[in-house]
């Protein structure tokens, strides 16, 4: 079915298919569209679902995941300083193997404050051993909300999945895009089926016990094990999903990467933007083409080095600053994932779009002339730089 | 299902609980936690009416009753806080420095 949808929108109604147990619901710009707009399908009896209102952020995630480990199927929207406030309790799901579901809609974490799309908040997160989706566009966002609970909730994965957007570029700009049916929609999620969950009247449980030194690393393995079986999970998810929508996904998207020589890597909407440099070059011949990041968390670095392999220079495009003086997150865990390729491209990382700051289709043609410049000559510059900032240097 | 008996310093991670999830109550019970003491009560029956005052005192259920009489501490348990030794209004406990009962 055609529609004509914003992102927060696609989410909410996607929500409303899955009918979920059990929403912690508290707003956060940009995300409070999808609790408000699930709080219309509960009011007209459209779900079931359990809707607990409640103060704060902290409290949302505490709601699901108590929720979860009774047996409930649970969700949660939130962004930016929401997030930040969930922070312990991401960890608390995770270590307890909760496969709850988040809608996380990407805004700059304060301060100062700002409104506005980055990664600052979803990537704070990153090691707190949530799955994390992105989605590059409305479509994306609805149909990686319906493949979080296939994933998530598999016995061998059992961990909790972070769906993420752009904040106001994907949530509030209104895109056609393709719904599935409702009953599709069930049958592909299908119910819940924990083995062992406080509800269950055959054996109590407790969830969550003190984890003295002689059991908590053996349980942080058993979680990274849990990530790394993952990788297959999503990718089998993805298989069945692509039958019931015809849409195909992958850990990463390679655009037009056969045979590039220089090539961006990043994550999200720009890389509809990056989409329409790659064609405008290589209609001048350039060998141009782009990886955009689907799956940040398991991180795919055997496939990224796989897809970078053939390139002369790469540039890491990070909508989020680590300050750890030495390139964003996405650098990082890109120029990791190339050490084991005997022969590398230049990789060079650019810091761009931070609190909402536009990026343009004229910046990354910008960027694939550095790219080309390094090509050329060998000689790779600053590795770490920003880009759109008001400087009295020019640098990309 | 991994039951709390069949776990312990040695089990491997593939053998453990996700999560560490309990899947039975009361598996207390099973753990000697007693070795955190530093003083020991010393239980003096002679001196006991078994008045029942020091039972419901004791933060731990250290102190077993059969047939509505006590009897002595349950030293797996037990945390020599020193407690039961307070409310008891008879000279039937003392509290003795060191992890061990004389």
């Amino acid at each position: 079915m055609s529609s004509r949808l914003s992102g927060n929108e696609a989410v909410a109604y996607a929500l409303k298919q899955i009918n979920p147990d059990v929403m912690g619901a508290f707003p956060i710009t940009p995300s409070t569209e999808i609790p408000e707009y699930f709080a219309n399908y509960v009011a007209n009896g459209e779900v079931n679902t359990e809707y607990v209102t409640v103060e704060s952020e902290h409290s949302s995630m505490s709601v699901c995941i108590a929720a979860q480990a009774a047996g409930a199927r649970s969700v949660s929207a939130t962004s930016s300083c929401g997030l930040a406030l969930m922070y312990e309790l991401l960890y608390v799901a995770a270590s307890c193997r909760l496969p709850i579901t988040l809608a996380c809609v990407n805004r700059a974490l304060t301060g100062p404050i700002n409104i506005n799309h980055d990664y600052s908040d979803s990537m704070g997160a990153r090691d707190s051993g949530w799955i994390q989706l992105y989605a590059e566009n409305n479509q994306e966002a609805y149909d990686n909300l319906l493949m979080a609970m296939p994933i998530g909730e598999t016995p061998e994965v059992r961990l909790p999945v972070m769906s993420c957007m752009d904040g106001f570029i994907t949530s509030h700009a209104v895109e056609n895009m393709e719904l599935l049916d409702t009953d599709i929609v069930r049958r592909f999620i299908g119910e819940y089926k924990p083995e062992n969950y406080l509800l269950k009247r055959e054996n109590p449980l407790a969830v969550g016990p003190y984890d003295i030194s002689a059991y908590y690393m053996e349980h942080k393995v058993q979680e990274a094990e849990a990530m790394k079986a993952a990788k297959a999970r999503i990718l089998e998810v993805a298989a069945e999903f692509e039958k019931i929508s015809g849409r195909r996904y992958g850990l990463l998207e390679e655009y037009r990467m056969e045979d590039a020589h220089l090539a961006l890597v990043l994550i999200g909407s720009s890389a509809g933007t990056a989409k329409a440099v790659v064609d405008q070059l290589r209609e001048n011949g350039v060998k141009a083409g782009l990886v955009k990041i689907r799956v940040f968390r398991p991180f795919p670095g055997e496939e990224l080095a796989r897809a970078l392999a053939g390139t002369r220079a790469a540039a890491v495009m990070d909508k989020s600053e680590g300050f750890s003086a030495n390139g964003g997150p996405l650098f990082a865990e890109t120029r990791s994932a190339l050490y084991d390729l005997k022969d590398r491209p230049y990789l060079i990382n650019i810091v761009y779009g931070l609190g909402g700051r536009d990026v343009k289709t004229e910046d990354f043609v910008k960027v694939f002339g550095r790219l080309a410049d390094i090509a050329a000559t060998g000689d790779i510059g600053p590795v770490y730089t920003h880009m759109g900032q008001r400087s009295k240097e020019e640098i990309a | 299902m991994i039951r709390a008996k069949d776990i312990n310093e040695r089990t491997p991670w593939q053998d453990l609980t996700p999560g560490g999830e309990i899947y039975e109550a009361g598996t207390a019970r099973a753990f000697n936690t007693g070795n955190w003491r530093t003083n020991t009560p010393v239980f003096h029956a002679e001196a006991c009416k078994h008045c029942m005052l020091c039972i419901p005192f004791c933060p731990d259920s250290a102190i077993p009753v059969k047939d509505g009489k006590r009897l002595d501490f349950d030293y797996m348990h037990c945390k020599g806080c020193g407690i039961c030794e307070n409310v008891c209004p008879f000279p039937a406990i003392t509290m003795v420095s060191g992890g061990v009962a004389p």
